[in-house]
C-alpha cells in the first residue's frame, strides 16, 4: 500500500495474477526472458571473439553441425554473432531508454509541477525535440561524436525524451492538484520530496507501459545505425550483421535474415509485455 | 470550411511554428560548433595548403575569428537569405544540393504514407467489425509483427523475394536510366521503382494506423448516434461509412501528421537500400564524407518539412471536426 | 384506421445478457394514436423492452422469445432487410441522451434528410425542403440557417427537438421514445412532451413512452404498463390507474410520491417507503415482489403470477388483488 490517498494501486498480490493471467504479458515476458538468457549466457555458449574468423566462409545453416547457423562472408560464426549481438542491442537498447525517461521524467516532473513560465520553456523544449525527426538527430550527434556505444547511448536518449517528458508531465499537472498533495503541503514536505515520494509513484502506471516501448525503439534505432555502419565498430550488433550480409544478398540472404528475425523477435516480445501491461495497468484503454 | 476558422488555425500554427523552428536553428548552430577539428582544418586539407597564413585567411573569410554571437548572428543572416553554406566536398551551395534532392524523398514519404493509411484503415476497419473473433486475433497478431519489424529489413528480405528469386520488381534506383520514355510508359516505370521501398517504409506505420483506427472504430461503434443511424433503417454498410468510419478517422488522420519525423528518418535507411536519390542518401554521404554543413542543412531543412506538415495536419483536423472552433 | 385498432401486440418478449434473463416473457398492447406510458424504476428493464421491439438491442443482448406483432407481421423473426424497411419509416426511435445521439461531424438538416431519403422517393431538393417544414414544425426557429449547423450548434433541448423531427419525418405509425425528456431542464421536459404530443394528434401516431416519472405518465399517457424486475406488475388507463392503483408495487409508487393534495408533504409525513431492495427479485422463484410485498399469501411464492383483468382494461399480476376483483 503506497503512503498516498489515491488509491490508485491495487495490492501487489493481486497485480502479480493479473500479469500471469495476461496472455500478451505472458508470452512476451517468455520471449524476452529467453533473449536475455542468451546474451547473459554468449560468453559460455561461444567463448571468444565473435569477430574472430573460426569458420570456412559462407556456410549456409545446417552445412556445418559446429556452426548451425551458418557463417558470414569471413568466416565468422552467425550464432556467435546473434548471441553477442543479444548483448550489444540490449545492453544499448536499456540504457538509451533508461536515459530518455531519465532526462524525460525531470523535465515532465519539473514542468508539470511548477507551472508558469518555467514550464512554458521546457514545453517549447519539448517541442523543439519533438520536431526534429528522432533519427536523423541521432545520426547528427553519432556523426559529430564518435562511433561508439557511449555516443550511441547518449544519443538515442536525447533524441527520445519527449515523449516521456509530455506523458510525465500530463500526469504531474492532473496529480498536483490532487488533495494529498496538499495535505503533504500542508506538513510542510520540500518540493523536491514531494515529487520525489509522493507525486512520482503516482505518476508511474503510464511511464511503465511506455519504458518497454522505448526499450524495443531504441533497440531499432540502434540496429539502423550499426546496419548504416555508424555502430560501434569493435562490437559485433544485429544492426551490423544485417548490413555487413548486405553485398551478399542475392546469395546468402540467411546472414540478412537471422539477424532481422532476432531483432524482430526480440522487438516484438518488447511490443508484448508493453501491450499486456497496458492492458493492466490502464483498465481505461479501449480494449476488447 | 470557412476562410476565418483556417485563418485562425493557421495563425495559431505560425505562433508556435516560429520559436520553434528558431530553436531549432539555434541547436543546429550548436550542433556545427560542436564539430570536432575546426572546419578550417577541413577547407584548408582541402585547398591543398595548410600553412599559417592560409588558415588566418580562411578563418577570417568565413568570419571564424569572430565571437560566438558574432558567429550565431552571421549564421542567421546567412540562413534569413537561405544560405546554408556551402557543401564542404563538393564546393556547391547546401541549399541547392537539398532541394535538389527533396522532392524524390517527398515522393519516397507520400507514398509510403498513402499506402500505409489505406491499408492500416482496411485492417483497423475488418479488425474491428470483427472485435474478438479470429480475422481480429490473427490481424492483431500481423500487426504487431509489422510493428516490431525493422523497415530495412523488411526492405531487404522483399528485395530477395521479388527482385532476386521473382524477377518482379527492381531492386535499385528510381527510374530506369537511358529509356526515355513518356506518358504512362513513364509513370508506369517510376511506379514500379517506387513499389518495394514504399513498401518497405510503411510497415510500421500500417501496423500504426491499424491500431488506431480499430480502437477508434471500437469506440465510435459504442456511441449512441450509431443506435439512432441504425433505428433510421440505413444499411450496416453505410452506417459504417458515413457515420463510424467518418468520425473515427478523425484521430487517426490527425495522428498520420505527427509521424512525419518518423518517416522521414525511415527514409533514411531504406533510401540507402534502394539506391533511392533522396536526402536520406544525401545525409549518409554527407556522413562519410564529414560534410557537415549538408549534414545539419538536412536536419534544418527536414525539421521544416515537420513543422509544415504539422501545420497542414492541423487544418485538416479542422476541416474534418467542425467542433473544433478557431479560438 | 380506427382508433381502438390494436397496434403493436407484445407476447412473452423475453430479453438477455448472454446466460441472463433479464425481461421476462412480458406482454402488453399499444393501441393505435395513443399514448402508452412504460413504468419501472432504473433496472426493471424497459429500455432494453424498447430496444428490443426494433432490434437495436446492445451488444451481448438478444431477444430469448415471445413475438412482438406490428401490422401482422412479427418484428421479432422478421429478416433484418424488412426490419430496415420499416425502422425509421413505420416505426421510429427517440433516444434518451440527445448530446450523444446525433452524429456530430454531419449538419442537423442532413442526418433529418438521411431518412427521407432512406425510405421516400424524393429528390435531394424536395427532402431538403421537407425537413425545412419539418424544423419549423418541431419549433425550432430559422430553419434555414439551423439546418446547416451541427448538433455542437444546439442546446439540448433543440437537440431533442431535431430527434423528433428525424423521428416524424415519415410519418411512422409508431414512434418509441425512450425517456426522451430525462436528460433536459424541467422547464424544457414540459415543451418536448407537449411537441411530441401535438404531433401524435397531427400525424395519427402512437407513442410509447418509457419513463420512470409519474408525474409525465400521469400528463401525457393515455395508458400505462408498470414493470418491476422484468415483469409487467399492472396495465391500465391512466385515468383508473392514479385514482386506485392495484398492484401492491404500484400502490407504493404512489404512496412513495408526494401529491398534490395537502395530506402528503414533507412537514406533515414521512414520505412511505417500499422496505427492501429491487435485488431481492433475482433470487425470487415466485412473484418478485414476494419479499417486499405486504399482501402475500403461499400461491405468491411459488410461481410468478400471471397477468389477468381485474376491470375493464385493466389488467395486474396479483392473485391476491385478482381475487378481489
Amino acid at each position: 500500500m503506497t503512503a498516498s490517498a489515491t488509491g490508485s494501486a491495487p495490492p501487489p498480490g493481486r497485480l502479480l495474477r493479473a500479469f500471469a493471467r495476461n496472455p500478451s504479458f505472458v508470452a512476451g515476458s517468455l520471449i524476452l526472458l529467453a533473449v536475455v538468457a542468451v546474451a547473459l549466457l554468449a560468453p559460455w555458449l561461444f567463448p571468444g571473439d565473435p569477430q574472430d574468423m573460426v569458420a570456412a566462409p559462407t556456410l549456409w545453416p545446417g552445412q556445418d553441425p559446429e556452426f548451425w547457423l551458418g557463417s558470414d562472408s569471413l568466416g565468422r560464426d552467425v550464432a556467435a554473432g546473434l548471441a553477442y549481438g543479444a548483448r550489444v542491442s540490449l545492453a544499448v537498447g536499456v540504457t538509451a531508454a533508461a536515459l530518455g525517461l531519465l532526462i524525460g521524467a525531470v523535465v515532465g516532473a519539473v514542468g508539470g509541477y511548477f507551472g508558469g513560465r518555467t514550464d512554458l520553456v521546457l514545453v517549447r523544449l519539448t517541442e523543439l525535440f519533438q520536431t526534429i525527426p528522432t533519427f536523423i538527430l541521432v545520426i547528427v550527434i553519432v556523426a559529430i561524436g564518435q562511433p561508439s556505444a557511449p555516443v550511441i547511448v547518449a544519443a538515442i536518449g536525447i533524441a527520445s525524451w519527449p515523449t516521456v517528458a509530455r506523458l510525465v508531465r500530463a500526469q504531474f499537472r492532473s496529480l498536483r492538484e490532487a488533495d494529498f498533495v496538499m495535505a503533504a503541503r500542508s506538513l510542510g514536505y520540500s518540493d523536491l520530496r514531494i515529487i520525489a515520494q509522493e507525486i512520482l509513484p503516482n505518476a508511474l502506471p503510464p511511464v511503465v507501459v511506455t519504458t518497454s516501448v522505448m526499450v524495443a525503439n531504441a533497440i531499432l534505432t540502434e540496429a539502423g545505425l550499426s546496419f548504416l555502419g555508424m555502430g560501434d565498430p569493435n562490437l559485433v550488433s544485429w544492426g551490423s550483421m544485417i548490413g555487413d550480409g548486405g553485398p551478399m544478398l542475392r546469395t546468402a540472404w540467411f546472414l540478412t535474415a537471422l539477424p532481422g528475425a532476432a531483432i524482430a523477435v526480440t522487438v516484438l516480445s518488447l511490443n508484448l509485455v508493453g501491450d499486456g501491461l497496458n492492458d493492466i495497468l490502464n483498465p481505461r484503454s479501449l480494449q476488447q | 470550411m470557412s476562410l476565418s476558422r483556417s485563418a485562425v488555425a493557421l495563425r495559431r500554427t505560425a505562433a508556435q511554428a516560429i520559436p520553434t523552428m528558431l530553436g531549432i536553428v539555434v541547436l543546429c548552430f550548436l550542433l556545427l560548433q560542436l564539430v570536432p577539428g575546426d572546419a578550417v582544418d577541413v577547407l584548408a586539407g582541402q585547398a591543398g595548403s595548410a600553412t599559417a597564413e592560409t588558415m588566418e585567411a580562411i578563418r577570417r573569410q568565413f568570419g571564424l575569428d569572430q565571437g560566438l554571437g558574432a558567429r550565431l548572428w552571421n549564421y542567421l543572416t546567412h540562413l534569413a537569405r537561405l544560405d546554408l553554406g556551402n557543401s564542404v566536398r563538393f564546393g556547391t551551395p547546401v541549399t541547392e544540393l537539398v532541394l535538389d534532392r527533396l522532392p524524390a524523398t517527398l515522393l519516397l514519404m507520400l507514398s509510403a504514407l498513402g499506402f500505409a493509411l489505406v491499408a492500416g484503415i482496411v485492417a483497423g476497419w475488418v479488425m474491428a467489425v470483427y472485435a474478438g473473433r479470429w480475422p481480429d486475433r490473427i490481424l492483431q497478431v500481423v500487426v504487431l509483427l509489422f510493428y516490431s519489424t525493422p523497415g530495412f529489413w523488411v526492405g531487404l528480405m522483399a528485395i530477395v523475394l521479388f527482385s532476386v528469386k521473382l524477377g518482379w520488381l527492381p531492386s535499385s534506383g528510381s527510374a530506369t536510366i537511358g529509356a526515355a520514355l513518356t506518358g504512362m510508359e513513364y509513370l508506369a516505370d517510376r511506379a514500379r521503382y517506387l513499389v518495394l521501398p514504399s513498401l518497405a517504409l510503411s510497415t510500421f506505420f500500417i501496423a500504426i494506423y491499424a491500431r488506431l483506427t480499430r480502437a477508434s472504430m471500437l469506440e465510435v461503434t459504442g456511441q449512441d448516434f450509431i443506435r439512432t443511424a441504425a433505428a433510421k433503417g440505413l444499411h450496416p454498410f453505410q452506417i459504417q461509412l458515413r457515420h463510424a468510419l467518418r468520425n473515427a478517422l478523425i484521430p487517426v488522420t490527425t495522428m498520420a501528421g505527427l509521424h512525419l519525423g518518423n518517416l522521414l528518418g525511415g527514409a533514411v535507411v531504406v533510401e540507402t537500400i534502394f539506391g533511392w536519390p533522396g536526402m536520406g542518401r544525401l545525409a549518409l554521404d554527407a556522413v562519410v564524407g564529414r560534410d557537415f554543413n549538408v549534414l545539419l542543412g538536412i536536419l534544418l531543412l527536414s525539421s521544416l518539412v515537420v513543422i509544415v506538415s504539422n501545420a497542414l495536419v492541423d487544418q485538416l483536423h479542422a476541416w474534418l471536426d467542425p467542433r473544433i472552433e478557431g479560438h | 384506421m380506427s382508433e381502438n385498432e390494436t397496434l403493436l401486440q407484445v407476447r412473452d418478449l423475453a430479453v438477455g445478457f448472454g446466460k441472463t434473463e433479464v425481461v421476462h416473457g412480458i406482454s402488453f398492447d399499444v393501441a393505435a394514436g395513443e399514448t402508452m406510458a412504460l413504468v419501472g424504476e432504473s433496472g426493471c428493464g424497459k429500455s432494453l423492452t424498447a430496444l428490443a421491439l426494433m432490434r437495436l438491442l446492445p451488444r451481448g443482448a438478444s431477444i430469448r422469445g415471445g413475438r412482438v406483432l406490428f401490422g401482422g407481421r412479427d418484428l421479432a423473426a422478421l429478416p433484418e432487410r424488412a426490419l430496415r424497411d420499416l425502422r425509421g419509416n413505420e416505426v421510429s426511435l427517440i433516444l434518451q441522451e440527445p448530446m450523444t445521439s446525433l452524429n456530430p461531424v454531419l449538419p442537423i438538416g442532413r442526418q433529418i434528410a438521411e431518412v427521407l431519403l432512406r425510405h421516400k422517393p424524393m429528390s435531394r431538393k424536395q427532402a431538403w425542403q421537407r425537413v425545412l417544414e419539418l424544423l419549423a414544425l418541431v419549433g425550432i426557429p430559422e430553419p434555414q440557417r439551423r439546418a446547416r449547423e451541427f448538433p455542437h450548434n444546439f442546446s439540448g433541448g433543440m437537440r431533442q427537438r431535431a430527434m423528433i423531427a428525424m423521428a416524424v419525418a415519415c410519418e411512422p405509425r409508431l414512434v418509441i421514445a425512450d425517456e426522451p425528456t430525462t436528460a433536459l431542464d424541467v422547464t424544457i421536459q414540459a415543451q418536448v412532451l407537449d411537441l411530441l404530443d401535438d404531433l401524435r394528434k397531427t400525424l395519427s401516431m402512437a407513442v410509447l413512452l418509457i419513463t420512470h416519472d409519474l408525474g409525465v405518465v400521469a400528463q401525457w399517457a393515455d395508458r400505462v404498463t408498470v414493470m418491476y424486475a422484468g415483469r409487467v406488475a399492472e396495465e391500465a388507463p391512466v385515468g383508473p390507474f392514479f385514482q386506485a392503483p392495484r398492484h401492491p408495487y404500484a400502490r407504493g409508487l404512489l404512496g412513495a410520491s408526494v401529491g398534490e393534495s395537502g395530506d402528503a408533504h414533507y412537514t406533515t409525513r414521512r414520505l412511505a417507503e417500499i422496505p427492501g431492495s429491487v435485488a431481492s427479485a433475482a433470487a425470487e422463484p415466485g412473484c418478485p415482489f414476494a419479499p417486499r410485498c405486504p399482501e402475500t399469501i403461499p400461491a405468491c411464492r411459488v410461481r410468478p403470477p400471471s397477468l389477468e383483468a381485474v376491470a375493464a382494461a385493466h389488467r395486474v399480476a396479483c392473485p391476491v388483488e385478482v381475487a378481489k376483483r
